[in-house]
């Protein structure tokens, strides 16, 4: 294994780009899970960004809030103007584990570990996020809607870092999240959903629907029609369109098809339980 | 180890500096070595137990600058320059309020939970806006002794303002 610790973002940049397949190290949450039983994975050179201080912390600036590329999801729970903001952010943090998750996960390593399942993605999603990538080249602003072009495939070229997320200080009128799994803390989603609404229009972001973390054009252009939706059954047209959902060990597709027109119905209703 | 003006790589065995339970240590550790293994094998503090080993269970929590992590999915090189404790720095009277309850039934989960109990019981605003149930998610118990174990984080909050 080849470690490399560079003392700045400056640094990390030039590394990523000497090499082709360095892993960025943030939290180490995804990397290290039963690591001693995956020795092919001692081989590879891994980038420490721990020590990049620059990249700490959670900013709000008049108009948006920046999220460092080491924010964890305990700096955004801690955060009295995220909770009273954007509460969506607070609640997804605090399903993605319990506090031993929460104060090592970043968001920025939820969004590049690009689960189709991630939970800290379809908050970011919903409030239009944009990843901000560095690189010896430059910077590039990607939307997060548009960051994953299938599974596990990134808009990031491997000389790229992420070095910040960053949200608008925009006001909702609907703010939603639903996670449907197997117990509060530490499971993974079998259905993901956030659910906004601005002058911007409608988002809805489901996770463990398809191989990706992604928006639904055809829900959204539903609710934006305004037509009276009565029944989860009414949604199902709408959520095939826009979804892919597979059989795996947690969950079934028809399952996951219709606990998301449950959840979505409820979040709509405003229920704070689907 | 070598290193040069831009930064440091290491290949092989090089030593992390931090402070472990109050002392500052330096320990040689491999690039591949979790937290978890350098406190059993390297220091000898076996207080520590895996469980799971993929962050589930929370039986390998410790503090990391003050807040819990599970040492399983830490990298022993980020904790360079950092404070870390261990069940063993725990006074063991902290342990009776968990005792008294029978909070305790095959002992697995034990270090792991008398550390997130104690979190909580050191930072009671928490409790503003979480449950101590919340606050716990992270640390399974087999036996299911939930009840013991929050009956004597209640006991314990009586006794500690």
């Amino acid at each position: 294994m080849k470690l490399y610790q560079p003392k700045s973002t400056a640094e990390a940049l030039r590394v990523l780009a000497s090499e082709s397949g360095i892993v960025p190290v943030a939290g180490g949450t995804d990397l290290l899970v039963h690591w001693p039983t995956r020795p092919a994975e001692h081989d590879k050179s891994y980038l420490d960004l721990s020590g990049l201080d620059e990249l700490r912390g959670v900013r709000w600036a008049d108009h948006e809030v920046q999220l460092g590329a080491l924010a964890t999801y305990w700096d955004v729970i801690a955060d009295r103007q995220a909770a009273a903001e954007l509460p969506l952010l607070v609640q997804a943090a605090r399903l993605v584990g319990a506090i031993q998750i929460q104060a090592r996960g970043t968001w920025a390593g939820n969004i590049v570990n690009a689960s189709p399942a991630a939970d800290g993605v379809p908050v970011l999603m919903a409030y239009d996020a944009t990843v901000v990538l560095q690189s010896v080249r430059g910077r590039e602003e990607v939307p997060l809607a548009e960051f994953y072009t299938g599974y596990k495939q990134l808009r990031k070229a491997g000389d790229q870092l992420v070095v910040a997320i960053r949200v608008a200080r925009t006001r909702y009128i609907v703010q939603r999240f639903h996670k449907v799994g197997s117990r509060r803390a530490q499971a993974i989603a079998k259905v993901g959903l956030a659910v906004t609404q601005s002058a911007m229009g409608w988002r809805v972001v489901v996770a463990s629907m398809a191989p990706t973390v992604r928006r639904c054009p055809a829900l959204e252009r539903l609710l934006t029609s305004g037509a009276a939706v009565r029944a989860p059954d009414e949604l199902l047209p709408a959520i095939s369109q826009d979804t892919s959902p597979i059989d795996d060990i947690r969950s079934t597709a028809e399952y996951r098809h219709r606990a998301l027109a449950r959840v979505l119905l409820s979040a709509l209703r405003g229920d704070e339980r689907g | 180890m070598s290193g040069n003006s831009a930064f440091i790589i290491h290949h092989s065995a090089f030593a992390v500096d931090f402070t472990l339970n109050g002392s500052p240590i330096s320990v040689d550790v491999d690039p591949a070595d979790r937290l978890l293994d350098t406190l059993r094998y390297r220091l000898g503090l076996t207080g520590t137990k895996e469980g799971c080993g993929e962050g589930e269970c929370g039986a390998c929590t410790v503090y990391l600058d003050g807040l819990p992590v599970d040492s399983c999915l830490v990298p022993t090189y980020q904790v360079q320059g950092r404070r870390v404790e261990t069940v063993e720095s725990l006074a063991p009277r902290r342990l009776d309020p968990l005792l008294a309850q029978g909070a305790t039934q095959c002992g697995a989960c034990t270090p792991g939970v008398a550390m997130t109990s104690c979190w909580i019981l050191d930072h009671p605003e928490l409790l503003v806006t979480h449950t101590v149930r919340e606050l716990l998610a992270g640390n399974l118990c087999r036996c299911t002794g939930y009840d013991g174990i929050l009956d004597g984080i209640a006991a314990a909050m009586r006794v500690r303002p």
